[in-house]
């Protein structure tokens, strides 16, 4: 039962771009097609659930045990541009269709605050590991969807005829609050 | 380009936030009042210009094929100060801006003017641009953060001035959005009609 709280909550009620603006950069960056943003929402999954992992065993077995929690923020984001390098580095050997379909977006998620800011959130949470591991990977569904959401909106929008002005970032924006608008109607599901 | 208009630049022509449409997260999250926005501002500031001072300083010696995660921690230093800092003088801002004030070092505003100029410019030029920038940034999350305030809560800077409650779906999530997206609509236009 908590798990499924842990899961509604981090896919709907707060949702990790709509209501905790994080990974917002990626989020308008990579909307434009379907496909794309599919790609990148799986690339984000699987980093995000790896990088949660690998943060947890770190913070707990060395900077806790060290009494350095202090150096987290260093060390996280060492530890998650290594760990992208590294995936990026496994996945071109083993598996070719794989690389080509996740492989351009993984640089990109090295500076997508989300995987950082999820690292952080689990240990400021007190989750224990499994918990870390359910709530890394739904917040990464959560983003995974408000972003095929959003890309699915744009697609249409190339064929309406929007104001010179508002076109690109600031209309990309303003669906997003449209969209923000709609996800709040789920506030109030989980107390 | 002379040291003013180096200066300048990053405060309109090549705002990170309204034109190069840069740190977007930090952006939205904490300008739910003027206060708040601003804060992040000055933290963003402090570490633009130490950071671009420092790499300026180390262009030489770190190879190029290591340089980003050598930025890298040269940023996340920085960020660890200022984290520390806040936690200690200003407990309350702190409390507020949570985790975006760790998400600083993967703020793009940051690692993008130390790959785009610091990497290639001297110390002063290098300080003067992460100065100008940082004040770009600031001022942007301030007047956001000040016009969610007003429409949100009828306050400015924490003093009433209307009587009832504001449209609270601007101090909420949904409203940073549509705020900044008319924003940055509107800075096109400017931009646009002054040409």
């Amino acid at each position: 039962m908590e798990y499924i709280l842990i899961i509604i909550s981090a896919v709907f009620i707060n949702n990790v771009v709509l209501a905790q603006f994080l990974g917002v950069c990626p989020f308008l960056g990579v909307s434009n097609k379907v496909n794309t943003a599919l790609g990148m929402a799986g690339a984000v999954t699987f980093v995000m659930v790896l990088a949660t992992i690998v943060t947890y065993l770190i913070q707990i077995y060395i900077l806790n045990k060290l009494g350095i929690a202090f150096m987290q923020t260093i060390t996280f984001i060492l530890v998650i541009a290594a760990l992208v390098q590294m995936v990026e580095i496994i996945l071109k050997k083993i598996s070719q269709p794989l690389y080509q379909a996740l492989g351009i977006f993984l640089p990109l998620i090295t500076t997508n605050c989300a995987v950082l800011g999820v690292a952080i959130l689990v240990i400021k949470k007190d989750y224990n590991l499994l918990e870390g591991v359910v709530f890394s990977a739904s917040t990464a569904i959560g983003f995974g969807l408000a972003l095929v959401i959003l890309a699915g909106i744009r697609e249409q929008l190339e064929l309406a005829d929007v104001p010179k002005g508002m076109k690109g970032v600031p209309i990309s924006l303003i669906i997003a609050g449209i969209l923000a608008l709609a996800f709040m109607g789920f506030t109030g599901i989980v107390k | 380009m002379n040291q003013l208009e180096n200066f300048t630049k990053g405060l309109l022509k090549e705002n990170p936030i309204l034109v190069l449409v840069l740190g977007t997260c930090p952006t939205l999250a904490t300008t739910s009042s003027s206060l708040n926005g601003m804060g992040m501002g000055i933290a963003t500031t402090f570490v633009l210009i130490g950071s671009n001072v420092v790499i300026s300083l180390l262009s030489k010696v770190i190879p190029d094929k290591v340089r980003i995660p050598a930025f890298i921690v040269v940023i996340a230093s920085f960020v660890t100060i200022v984290d520390l800092v806040m936690q200690a003088y200003v407990p309350a801002l702190y409390e507020t801006l949570g985790i975006f004030i760790p998400l600083i070092v993967v703020n793009c505003i940051v690692l993008g003017r130390a790959e785009a100029f610091a990497s290639k410019n001297n110390v002063l030029t290098s300080l003067i641009d992460g100065a100008g920038m940082g004040i770009g940034f600031t001022l942007a999350l301030g007047i956001l953060g000040a016009f969610r305030e007003i429409v949100g809560s009828g306050t400015i800077f924490g003093y009433k001035f209307i009587s009832g409650d504001g449209v609270l779906v601007f101090i909420l999530a949904p409203g940073a959005f549509l705020a900044l997206g008319y924003m940055i609509a509107l800075v096109n236009r400017i931009k646009r009609t002054s040409k």
